[in-house]
């Protein structure tokens, strides 16, 4: 189906499912619990969940397929972010146009960035594209300021002209009068999902990108891309050209990152230089690194976890880290809450190093292979294997119609 | 006038002399051999041949055409295969994606990017792949990692990989380096078969003499890069001027 194997299309629908489903599984303790504080199934989140998974995504079809390094990716998405606003502040809130123009003006951006940096490989490459990343944020922080207004950012005012805004338009992103921050709250029980117009908007969005990840991964391309990987020597004597293979996926990839970019504009409409800096880019890449480098739902994995860490880890302060400890006497009481509160709510940065250096060191391939470990281990002990979903690493599917 | 011709070519390295003026030919589907003590300079003439180093004087004709200045795909795709000394394979994919990238590289330089099809609905390119693989008896092999073969096998498939091809000119460095008596013997068969079958023209680096006397036609002897004769096997063996390249100078 869809020009998938099998294996694939199974694969793809439980992750259709998945997603769709995702205001419910996130929101698994009930309202006014102790626990609903990890509850992840708010609007804002979501989206990000979405958003940033695309952006991983794209990222991978780079990095985990051509091993190729690329350390500014964040230009790309900070590219897509004043395209979209500009598509706001030029004709209306529809966020269509805005996200058309995102993709083709990060995909012409990444071409340009890519032909130059392609030209080295390793490090060199790593390097290259930071600088020019960096020289995006500091053109777009203060030399460009008529195009991207500095440090305040990119917003939209109300004497901007806005050429096909009709009268009575709405003033917020919308696609085709659905407005973005538009909700259907359904209260079941104790429990409170949250429907939201931007999220399933998002998430249609990355299922088409997942999907053509997919494609990708599958294709001849994808099969020279992870040749590229394995050994450039070799492709080059057989009289393959690595240059234009790496360049189509990085230009590939950073229309991914447009794409996420101009989402996240959709989703609010503002568009700043931080979006640009190293930080943003190096959070992609610990992201496909701690899902899983080169696997197809890994990124995807990692981005869902930085994000949620990002957002519900960060929130537990000093007074909720008192509440858990209560039952111990007073000084002890103090004492623990000084030794774990630098790991969480502001520390969690430090949580999340310590974490991603046990990936790095004792699982390579990502929570993917932490997955796949589970799996083998489970499978081990019940020999009545079931249909093993979770062979989605390339290297251990071969590419043949069995 | 042979397939390749090889005129004056010199390479220097910093004070070395790797190569000083080599002149050779290689008439079209006979099989050449270049042999020669260590440090000879086979190797580098070999680079010189594939677009790896770039000859600092001469000239190297290949059906016509200078390949100098070429990039090493470049020089592929005119008809010029290379198997390297330590087998060069892809290592991460399977024997049979090892096998699928030539057969997607077509000999006429145009890139495809082929990023929305699918590999089993190219049916010709996947069957090529597995007739070439049934030919060189690694059928049963074929969805194992390329870099969990032992030597022998990775051998066997780059060979496979560069024959896949159909070049025109096969270049062969130490194709029996490390092999069993047993494997080496195997590899001299296949590539008189190769050879017999496909018209293929070869130039084998080799110290092995055994294989170089079952296998060649024509031998050039280079010693400090330079050629010292070019001859039939007959002619080489017992050569005043080759046992002394290999063995020393007599004593006086």
């Amino acid at each position: 189906m869809l020009g998938l194997e099998n294996k694939d299309t199974k694969f793809l629908l439980v992750v259709v499912a998945l997603t769709l489903c995702t205001p419910i599984i996130l929101q698994p303790f009930p309202e006014g619990s102790s626990l609903a504080q990890f509850n992840a199934g708010y609007p804002d989140l979501m989206q990000r969940f979405a958003i940033f998974g695309i952006f991983a995504i794209g990222f991978n079809i780079l990095f985990g397929l051509t091993g190729y390094l690329s350390f500014g990716h964040a230009a790309f998405l900070g590219v897509g972010s004043y395209s979209t606003v500009w598509m706001f502040k030029l004709l209306s809130y529809n966020v269509l146009p805005g996200l058309v123009l995102a993709v083709i003006t990060s995909g012409i951006f990444a071409l340009f960035i890519g032909y130059i940096s392609l030209r080295r490989s390793g490090i060199y490459f790593s390097i290259l594209t930071l600088a020019f990343a960096q020289m995006s944020f500091n053109l777009a922080y203060s030399v460009l300021t008529p195009i991207t207004n500095g440090e305040t950012g990119l917003q939209v005012y109300t004497d901007d002209p806005q050429y096909l805004m009709g009268e009575g338009a709405l003033t917020t992103t919308h696609v085709f009068g659905l407005a973005m921050n538009k909700s259907l709250i359904v209260p079941i029980g104790g429990w409170e999902f949250n429907f939201n117009v931007g999220y399933y908007f998002c998430a249609i969005i990355a299922i088409l990108a997942f999907y053509l990840s997919l494609r990708i991964f599958r294709s001849p391309f994808g099969l020279m891309l992870r040749a590229v990987k394995s050994n450039q020597q070799r492709m080059n004597y057989t009289g393959l050209n690595s240059r234009p293979y790496t360049l189509a996926a990085f230009v590939i990839s950073g229309m991914y990152a447009g794409l996420a970019g101009g989402l996240l504009a959709s989703m609010d409409p503002l568009a700043g230089a931080e979006r640009m800096q190293w930080t943003a880019s190096g959070e992609v890449v610990i992201m496909t690194i701690l899902g899983g480098a080169g696997t197809l739902m890994g990124p995807v994995l990692g981005a869902g976890f930085i994000k949620y860490f990002e957002n519900i880890f960060s929130k537990i302060n000093d007074n909720v880290l008192h509440g858990w400890f209560s039952f111990l006497p007073d000084g002890i009481e103090d004492f623990f809450i000084n030794i774990v509160n630098p790991f969480f709510g502001e520390g969690w940065h430090l949580t999340l190093g310590l974490l991603f250096m046990c990936v790095v060191i004792f699982l390579p391939g990502g929570l993917m292979e932490g997955g796949q470990r589970i799996l083998n281990l489970l499978k081990r002990k019940s020999k009545d294997t079931a249909d093993d979903d979770s062979a989605h690493h390339p290297k251990q599917s071969p590419h043949v119609a069995e | 006038m042979g397939i390749l011709e090889i005129k004056g070519v010199g390479k220097r390295f910093g004070g070395l002399q790797a190569l000083g003026d080599v002149n050779l030919s290689v008439e079209e589907n006979s099989v050449h051999a270049i042999i020669g003590p260590n440090g000879a300079g086979k190797s580098t003439l070999l680079n010189c041949l594939i677009g790896k180093l770039i000859p600092d004087t001469g000239s190297v004709m290949f059906d016509g055409q200078s390949v100098l200045g070429r990039a090493p795909h470049e020089i592929n795709q005119m008809g010029i295969s290379r198997v390297f000394q330590t087998p060069e394979i892809f290592g991460d994919l399977t024997v049979f994606e090892n096998m699928l990238i030539p057969c997607f590289a077509k000999r006429d330089g145009a890139y495809r990017l082929h990023a929305f099809e699918t590999i089993p609905a190219e049916k010709e390119i996947v069957e090529k792949a597995e007739a070439m693989l049934e030919d060189v008896n690694m059928q049963d092999k074929i969805h194992m990692h390329a870099a969990s073969l032992s030597r022998g096998d990775k051998r066997r498939l780059e060979m496979a990989m560069c024959l896949v091809q159909e070049p025109k000119l096969l270049l062969l460095d130490e194709p029996t380096a490390g092999m069993a008596r047993a494997d080496t013997n195997n590899t001299i068969d296949l590539l008189k078969e190769i050879n017999a079958k496909r018209d293929i023209t070869m130039a084998i680096i080799e110290h092995d003499m055994h294989v170089v006397f079952s296998l060649a036609e024509r031998i050039t002897v280079l010693a400090q890069g330079t050629p010292l004769v070019e001859d039939t096997p007959e002619n080489i063996k017992g050569h005043p001027k080759v046992m002394e390249a290999y063995l020393g100078q007599t004593q006086q």
